[in-house]
């Protein structure tokens, strides 16, 4: 879980990018907690990828700051950066070893120890017999892998994957999915960038959310979910549900067969979960009683559909 | 800088050890000396053209046309026109042209004469036998005034030039056929390679960005440092093909061609050594002249001293009246320059468009002037004046240098003025690798963009 009272690995301050007359990021400030995944979010154009780059050292920002490990970012960071983009390419006509010792070298990485750990690596991920082929012999999900492998093969720090389970298909990213997990367990941290809400929830201890170059939200994921809560209870059971109260509302209501039914019940200030339930004993008999925690996918919907019309974006920090 | 040596190492091997490089290496001096000994063999067994001549006039002029190097004069078959036609058209050996002398062609009606050929009869032929008739009539017109033969012949003045280049220690002998030769073939060859390897440079760009690779190579490595890497490692491929053909044509025409040539002619060889090495010499000169034919027959003659039989083949021998020393390390030096500037260009096309057919249009105004100042230098330097004004602005232009200076170079060239155009091109590749590198930063990380020279020109000043 997050040890979020660690100092940050990374933070971002007031950052700011102008593309012509396009503003790409508007002041965004964050910070990733050392050895956790963190969830970077947003839709299509939020500004996620050029947040990305200015981190990976692709570009530079206009104004702001970006620190690693309480230093600014300079380019002897880059050997304990790791970065699988979501457009992802190797050299079609490289040899899977040596573009893994290619790239590992240019990530600071001695000869000696890249080829040890490309033979772990490919060991690991099943890609042993593929290591004297051409990178454009592979299949897409074998060649996603090599470029997984490239990606932590210096043993990064630091690791940002971008959409990392595109192309891949249920085992393999189930396979990389442990390797993420497992990686932050040895001491990375993880930026992850994606739009599978599912996989958010899974893996992400915390996320910041993009919209329209501004950050809109973050935090660890319990705070943001508990943040989101809206006081409802979902309720399952057999009987008629005659609710008619001043402190709860019914806000849906599904009748099922053989009498049984599902609804979500909104709680007014001042009333308990308990006194919901005390009154639904005495009216139906119940059989599923849970607080409806919201996903990140409705947070996620919630906060962008929010700012979507108007220019009216607020600055929510958690 | 570490890393900029990998990337060099990565572009030098992976293209030194592709087939089509080997193959390459292998075929081309393979090529060229095939094509040596071909033209040597054709050119050695070339004879006087045979031109017949129908003389129908009552002045016995064939008796007075002076066989020369170029042509060689018969009698046709006798009796009518028509008849001599149908001979010339079935005359074996084959016979070049037809020259009717009309009869009443007098030494005061000298007009009238013909020359048929086969097709068109080639304008230096028309020309050879006009100077040859204009002689014969020439002298029989002398001879009527009264001239004695032997006097005729006295005032015939044979001079011969022997160019001298006073630059080289003890003012060897040089001679045009060769410079010239070498100035052409120095020049295509920094055209060739500064083209195919730019153009090398600018797929190698475009395939890295179609790959997408370039956004984890950029994460690792400056995008300067990823171009320079991709030029520089091209730049020592270019530099092995080069020492490769220089080394593997050295071999074939010192070692093998002599074999060849040997062998076609068994007898001469046999019965006299020094019209062996008379033989060869020609046959030899047509080596250095393979893109410049009219340059050599009379090389070797104007050679003074005769080479030596055992060392006397290649173009090599004929090099040694040249600065070859200078002509080399220049060559080297704006080969390199020019490749550097024109291939960041190229590079910077390359990271600019999507696909390789949108470089088209871009490509256009880049290769422009090295087409420019290959056709222009060849009329102004070669045909020209080496050393005239347009040559000298020529090259010191660094667009139109590389190739305008190394066509200079066998001519002898002043200190001052390849300094001066050395350090104009070395400024000038900063300048276009400066342009190239903005460019390229911007362009490699654009997709899908319609570019334009506006927007390319916007791309420039965009901040890191």
């Amino acid at each position: 879980m997050p040890h979020s009272t660690t100092a940050p690995i990374l933070e971002v301050r007031n950052v700011r990018k102008q593309y012509a007359a396009h503003t790409a990021l508007d002041g965004v400030s964050l910070a990733v907690p050392e050895q956790s995944i963190f969830g970077l979010l947003g839709p299509n154009g939020a500004g996620k990828t050029s947040l990305i780059r200015i981190i990976t050292q692709i570009t530079g920002a206009d104004s702001g700051e970006v620190f690693f490990r309480g230093e600014k970012l300079n380019p002897s960071h880059i050997g304990a950066i790791g970065y699988l983009p979501e457009e992802r390419g190797l050299y079609k006509k490289m040899k899977v070893g040596e573009q893994l010792l290619y790239l590992a070298q240019l990530r600071d990485l001695s000869r000696a120890d890249a080829l040890q750990r490309i033979k772990k690596w490919l060991d690991r991920l099943e890609l042993k017999p593929w290591a004297e082929k051409n990178v454009e012999d592979l299949s897409k999900g074998m060649q996603q892998k090599v470029q997984f492998i490239a990606t932590v093969l210096h043993e990064p720090k630091l690791i940002i994957l971008d959409e990392p389970f595109s192309g891949f298909d249920p085992i393999n990213a189930n396979l990389i999915k442990d390797e993420i997990l497992a990686l932050r367990d040895q001491g990375a941290t993880i930026i992850f960038s994606t739009h599978r809400m599912e996989s958010v929830e899974e893996l992400c201890d915390s996320i910041a959310l993009i919209n329209k170059s501004r950050k809109v939200l973050d935090g660890p994921v319990t705070t943001i979910k508990n943040q989101f809560k809206t006081n409802t209870y979902e309720v399952e059971g057999q009987g008629r549900l005659l609710l008619m109260h001043p402190d709860f509302e019914v806000i849906e209501q599904k009748e099922r067969e053989n009498g049984h039914f599902y609804a979500r019940v909104q709680l007014h200030a001042g009333t308990t979960p308990n006194d919901l339930l005390r009154f639904l004993i005495g009216q139906v008999q119940v059989h599923a009683f849970r607080e409806r925690i919201p996903s990140i996918n409705e947070i996620f919907i919630r906060r962008v559909g929010e700012t979507m019309p108007g220019s009216l974006v607020e600055n929510v920090t958690a | 800088m570490n890393k900029i040596w990998l990337i060099i190492q990565r572009e030098y091997i992976t293209r030194v050890r592709k087939k089509s490089f080997l193959v390459i290496s292998l075929l081309a001096p393979l090529l060229i000396a095939l094509t040596t000994v071909g033209i040597a063999k054709f050119s050695s067994s070339s004879e006087a053209d045979v031109v017949a001549v129908h003389d129908q006039s009552s002045l016995n002029l064939l008796a007075r046309l002076q066989d020369t190097d170029e042509l060689h004069f018969v009698p046709a078959a006798p009796g009518s026109l028509a008849a001599a036609q149908a001979a010339f058209e079935k005359a074996k050996p084959r016979q070049e042209a037809l020259l009717d002398i009309p009869a009443d062609f007098t030494l005061d009606n000298t007009q009238g004469i013909q020359v048929m050929g086969k097709g068109n009869v080639a304008l230096k032929r028309q020309l050879n036998i006009r100077k040859a008739v204009t002689k014969a009539v020439s002298e029989l017109k002398m001879a009527r005034s009264g001239i004695r033969q032997e006097t005729i012949d006295d005032l015939q003045a044979k001079v011969e030039l022997a160019a001298i280049n006073l630059d080289e220690v003890g003012g060897k002998r040089n001679d045009a056929g060769t410079t010239t030769a070498i100035a052409y073939a120095l020049s295509i060859l920094v055209y060739m390679f500064i083209f195919i390897y730019g153009v090398q440079v600018m797929r190698g760009v475009s395939e890295e960005k179609s790959n997408r690779i370039m956004e984890v190579m950029i994460s690792s490595v400056k995008p300067f440092q990823l171009m320079m890497g991709k030029i520089l490692g091209i730049a020592g491929v270019v530099l092995t093909q080069f020492a490769l053909w220089l080394v593997l044509s050295w071999g074939i025409t010192t070692v093998v061609a002599p074999l060849l040539l040997k062998a076609d002619k068994p007898t001469a060889t046999a019965a006299a050594p020094v019209a062996s090495s008379a033989t060869a010499t020609p046959a030899t000169g047509t080596t250095a002249v393979v893109t410049s034919p009219a340059a050599t027959p009379s090389s070797s003659e104007t050679l003074g001293e005769a080479p030596r039989p055992g060392q006397s083949l290649g173009i090599w021998s004929v090099l040694g009246g040249l600065p070859i020393g200078s002509i080399l390390g220049g060559f080297m030096f704006f080969f390199l320059g020019g490749y550097l500037l024109y291939s960041s260009l190229f590079a910077a096309i390359g990271s600019a468009v999507d696909d390789q057919t949108d470089a088209q249009q871009f490509m256009f105004p880049v290769t422009i002037p090295l087409i420019l100042s290959y056709v222009v230098s060849i009329s102004v330097i070669i045909n020209g004046d080496p050393n005239g004004p347009l040559a000298f602005w020529l090259s010191m232009i660094p667009l139109t240098s590389p190739i305008a200076m190394v066509m200079r170079l066998p001519f002898g060239v002043p200190a001052w003025q390849l300094a001066l155009s050395g350090t104009l091109l070395v400024l000038g590749f900063i300048g276009t690798t400066w342009v190239a590198a903005r460019i390229y930063r911007v362009g490699i990380l654009m997709y899908g963009k319609k570019v334009t020279y506006k927007e390319l020109s916007k791309w420039m000043f965009y901040k890191g």
